[in-house]
């Protein structure tokens, strides 16, 4: 926290390329990663005499993401001119829609210390995509790729309703998440398909007027918008407790140097003279199309989260966990598929897979793991064929390698022991050679059988039934 | 009678009768361009070459007595503002003086699978802005009538091409007379169809929601045939029409009986000069005796169309013409230090001073403050002109009045005066505002020069626009006028 | 309304033209001119009237998401003013 003094205000812009197959408006493929420019023809690069066609395909997936994001869907939408030259943009306009946005007054929920908070909507609006400039010649010169021109993007406006960089990292995330469910796109930032923009002021508390805003950009991560937001809020807090002006500007998250710089303002002031597309015509969703774009929604993350919590009795902290992202939740319930512990799957989820993930700083989509593995593994468990701790073994393997429970068991040799007579005779063996650990426990130190299972487990290198050992080692002493 | 006097049904006939070939057509016309261009400057691009290879490529399906397309082997001009493949397309501007374009436009597709034989681009005013062709950027092309006058424009080489017997037929775009003035410049017909019936896609973009592509011809038959092959519903064009095409030749009956005119009296009142307006009452006495009725009607707005267009088409071509950045094609500024400079330059020395005027009218008109003041309001003055025509056909047939209010003018007479240049468009503008299609037919002579007459149809009623103009022709011999060259 | 230079000087950057100041008196002039005369549309009362940004009554004109091919790396190349490795190349934006 920068400062008890002030109150931080932030508004998000977020992008979020639709995955479509092809352009918004021509049949280039949006394939990523392609040779530059092997994506383009005479409409993406703006030639003379070009015109747009719509894809369908792009306006139900923004209308998807509207609905998920409970948007009002406009009856009647359109498409605009943004005119400003730049050349990532081969028309010198972007088609966007100014005025008649796709959707409008929407809302999500977000998690943040426990409690849940609304934040608001404006609206989301479909739009092409610019190409991508490269830097060359020591910076004098730049190159230009038309491949991504012309990807179909919705652009998400925020209410200014978040209060800190925790929440907006939160809304991110559950705006990700959002995307993934309804699955209108890849939302990879390192890919570009998600972006981020910020506005953040500050203001004393308890006055009402926004303060000036810097606007933040250029932040390539949710670590990324995070520490952007924090640092900017810091930035601000001393420039207004100096008594300070915040100037209102762009600014570049820098994330080597782990600042923002002013991003130097513009010789002139923007403007876009938007005006309706002659090449395009207007939009007119009827309820029937609403209803059919409706019904492909899958059902979203705060209603599986209930359900988990009531059907499967999940902690709200392992349910929120596992519906945060569509693939734990696929995960998850692909592994009931196998087994009809519920428990156990969010246990492992939770622990050993995040675990995992985190610690190595890898996506999930990086592990080989499916949830009839995970399912299946809690089945041997359950059965008895592999301890919890033989398991973890095993579910590491399962993460790197996708291969079933199963084969690396039997690969592996890691079948549990469970022939009371083989344990037995290791147990006497264990109980003769440690005598002052007998005595201890003879002289009432229970713990010391501690020592001795330990020890068992040791020379069947953790195959040996734990329960069994218990048991037996139990038996011996009282017997002796 | 040369090749090139006969019509494309004659031709047909001649081709099909192995009585002439589509290669002796394709050295016929190029003779009549060696021998008369150096007077008309109708052409900015030979394409030699590629005529000759389609000549022979539809000489030997003829010969294999492969059915053809009517105008299959016909030689045609094309305006220099459609794009065609692998061959030069410049809009007459200096930006585009090496521009090649990389795929073939709609129309100039339909035009290959016809097999019309592509004699090369025709001059026009810059990007199609003007009605004299003296904004080209590379000539001024003449009028055949008389060389000392404009041809009109934008079309201008488009008609000076066809009046002076280049080519059989040529392709011109109308965005608010430009197809239809430089016709009644030089004597031929010509015809803007409805909004919507031709693609656009190809069509360097002027005015989007004004901009169509028509035929000028030597008759209303010529055009009819030509319209046929170009009219139709495309699919990579969002604002064409998905409606049946007509028969357009078949509708030419000769039969005008019943047929309702109505003469809107703005386009025949002040400024319209007293010879043209002559002529014009003279073909109302030629329908009269073939059976139709006129009566007087009023058009209201009339007197704001100008205004509006200049505001609207100014507004769209300031943002269709902003792709000309020098980045990806075009003329690109030498040695700019940084990525401002090469725009600036890039653009100042490619656009010709009337193309930046429109350039800067249009930026104006959407900039912030002045969107509501200037282009909504033409947006809903258009809507108010729309409704005159709504009305007016609620009574009439068709609409008929002048095409222009004068004759073809001198050279150099209005180029300083751009408003004054701007009410030459006074009687076809409404016409595009309204998005409905108007051909434009040879009506006599003043003081030499032709006098244009406008037949103005219902939005997708093309037929009876031509039937009633080809009804006129056959009673009238203007059409046969040739110009002394 | 009238126009002034600085007002051609503001839109003639907004649509990245060099005017000379020759050009700047001549299209203020011009410009004025044009403008006075569109001042006649303000006789009408539009108030109740909608725009029209197209003459015809079409609506919801999509295509289906085919992906279809795009041109050899030749031809997008074809008339670039400069390129390098299969790219356009332009001088560095000034900041």
């Amino acid at each position: 926290m920068p400062s008890a003094k002030y109150e931080t205000v932030i508004g998000l812009e977020v992008h979020v390329e639709l995955h479509t197959n092809s352009k918004i408006f021509c049949g280039c493929s949006t394939e990523f990663g392609a040779p530059p420019n092997t994506h383009t023809c005479p409409i993406c690069l703006g030639h003379p005499g070009v015109l747009p066609v719509l894809n369908r395909q792009a306006v139900e997936y923004a209308m998807k993401a509207a609905m998920a994001l409970n948007c009002e869907i406009a009856s009647v939408s359109k498409f605009d001119r943004k005119n400003y030259f730049y050349p990532d943009s081969p028309k010198a306009y972007q088609i966007s829609q100014y005025d008649k946005p796709i959707g409008e007054n929407g809302w999500i929920d977000i998690e943040v210390n426990g409690e849940t908070k609304r934040i608001g909507i404006n609206r989301l609006h479909l739009e092409e995509d610019a190409g991508k400039l490269t830097h060359v010649d020591g910076g004098y010169a730049s190159l230009v790729d038309f491949n991504r021109v012309g990807t179909p993007l919705v652009e998400i406006v925020s209410e200014p309703e978040l209060c800190s960089p925790e929440e907006a990292k939160a809304y991110l995330e559950k705006m990700k998440a959002i995307m993934q469910y309804c699955d209108v796109s890849d939302v990879k930032m390192e890919e570009g398909s998600l972006r981020c923009d910020a506005n953040i002021s500050l203001r004393p508390h308890g006055q009402k007027e926004l303060g000036t805003k810097a606007e933040l950009k250029n932040m390539n991560s949710f670590r990324g918008v995070q520490r952007g937001l924090e640092y900017e809020e810091e930035r601000q807090a001393d420039i207004l407790d100096d008594g300070g002006l915040v100037v209102q500007e762009t600014r570049r998250w820098d994330e080597a140097q782990g600042r923002t710089l002013s991003m130097r303002s513009k010789e002139e002031a923007h403007d876009y003279r938007y005006f309706p597309d002659p090449d395009l015509v207007t939009l007119h969703i009827d309820d029937e199309w609403k209803e059919r774009v409706r019904a492909s929604i899958p059902e979203l993350p705060d209603a599986l989260k209930a359900r988990y919590t009531a059907e499967y009795g999940l902690s709200a902290y392992d349910a929120e966990g596992i519906t945060s992202s569509k693939k734990l939740a696929d995960l998850f319930e692909e592994s009931l598929q196998y087994t009809k512990d519920a428990k156990a799957v969010a246990n492992w989820i939770m622990g050993e897979l995040l675990g995992y993930v985190n610690g190595n700083g890898i996506e999930i989509d990086a592990v080989k793991l499916n949830g009839q593995g995970l399912g299946e593994m809690i089945g041997l468990i359950e059965k008895g064929t592999i301890s919890s701790k033989i398991a973890k073994t095993v579910f590491k393997e399962m993460l790197e390698s996708g291969k079933s429970p199963q084969v690396i068991v039997e690969e592996k040799g890691l079948v549990q022991i469970s022939d009371e007579g083989a344990i037995k005779a290791i147990v006497e063996q264990i109980i003769a050679k440690n005598p002052q650990s007998v005595e201890d426990y003879r002289a009432g130190k229970e713990k010391a059988i501690g020592f001795l299972v330990g020890q068992v487990m040791k020379e069947t290198k953790g195959k040996a039934n734990p329960g069994l050992v218990n048991q037996l080692l139990v038996d011996c002493l009282k017997q002796a | 009678m040369t090749p090139l006097e006969m019509s494309i049904s004659e031709l047909k006939q001649a081709l099909t009768d192995r009585k002439l070939s589509a290669s002796e057509l394709a050295d016929a016309s190029y003779r009549r361009i060696a021998e008369t261009d150096e007077r008309v400057q109708a052409f900015l691009t030979l394409n030699e070459e590629g005529a000759r290879e389609q000549a022979s490529l539809t000489d030997g399906r003829i010969a294999q007595g492969e059915a053809v397309d009517i105008l299959a082997g016909v030689p045609a001009g094309i305006k220099d503002n459609i794009v065609t493949e692998g061959l030069r397309t410049t809009c007459a501007s200096r930006f585009l003086d090496n521009y090649k374009p990389i795929y073939d436009g709609t129309v100039s597709r339909k035009l290959r699978d016809a097999q019309v034989v592509t004699i090369g681009k025709l001059n026009m005013d810059e990007f199609a802005m003007g009605g004299s062709n003296e904004n080209s950027a590379f000539k001024s092309t003449r009028n055949p009538w008389d060389l000392e006058r404009v041809p009109g424009g934008s079309s201008g080489g488009s008609a000076a091409a066809v009046a002076a017997g280049q080519v059989s037929f040529a392709l011109g775009s109308d965005t608010g007379g430009s197809i239809r003035q430089p016709a009644s410049y030089c004597g031929v017909v010509g015809l803007k169809p409805t909004y919507g019936l031709v693609s656009r896609f190809g069509l360097v973009a002027f005015a989007s929601s004004l901009d169509q592509i028509g035929p000028l011809t030597r008759s209303v038959e010529d055009a009819a045939h030509v319209l046929q092959a170009i009219a139709g519903y495309d699919k990579m064009d969002s604002t064409s029409a998905d409606v049946s095409i007509p028969d357009y030749a078949e509708a030419l009956t000769g039969d005008v009986k019943g047929l309702r005119i109505g003469v809107p009296k703005e386009y025949i009142g002040q400024g319209v000069d007293p010879k043209v307006k002559e002529a014009v009452l003279a073909a109302l006495n030629v329908f009269e005796s073939l059976g139709a009725t006129w009566e007087e009607v009023s058009m209201p707005h009339t007197d704001y169309a100008v205004a509006t267009y200049y505001l609207l088409a100014s507004s769209e071509a300031s943002s269709n013409l902003a792709r000309f950045d020098g980045v990806r094609y075009g003329v690109r500024a030498d040695n700019p230090d940084n990525l401002l400079q090469l725009y600036h330059e890039s653009r100042s020395q490619g656009f010709g001073p009337e193309v930046k005027r429109r350039i800067m009218l249009g930026t104006y008109a959407l900039s912030s403050g002045y969107y509501d003041a200037y282009y909504l309001k033409a947006q809903k003055v258009r809507t108010l002109i729309k409704q005159d025509f709504d009305e007016a056909f609620n009574q009439y047939d068709i609409l008929l009045g002048p095409t222009a209010p004068t004759t073809a003018f001198r050279l150099g007479e209005q180029i300083d005066d751009p408003l004054a240049m701007y009410l030459n468009d006074i009687l076809t503008i409404p016409v595009s505002l309204a998005g409905v299609p108007a051909i434009s037919i040879p009506c006599g002579l003043a003081d030499g020069l032709p006098v244009g007459l406008q037949l103005i149809g219902k939005a997708f009623q093309e037929t009876t626009v031509l039937r009633a103009a080809h009804a006129f022709e056959q009673h009238t011999e203007y059409h046969k006028l040739r110009p002394q060259l | 309304m009238s126009i002034h230079v600085q007002d051609v000087e503001h839109v003639a950057k907004l649509a990245r033209l060099n005017l000379s100041d020759e050009e700047k008196e001549r299209y203020t002039e011009q410009l004025n001119a044009i403008l006075k005369y569109a001042e006649k549309l303000n006789e009408l009362n539009t108030d109740d009237v909608s725009p029209t940004t197209h003459v015809l009554p079409i609506r919801n004109v999509m295509r289906e998401d085919e992906v279809r091919p795009s041109l050899p790396i030749e031809k997008v190349m074809a008339n670039a003013p400069e390129e390098e490795d299969g790219q356009f190349k332009v001088p560095a934006v000034l900041e």
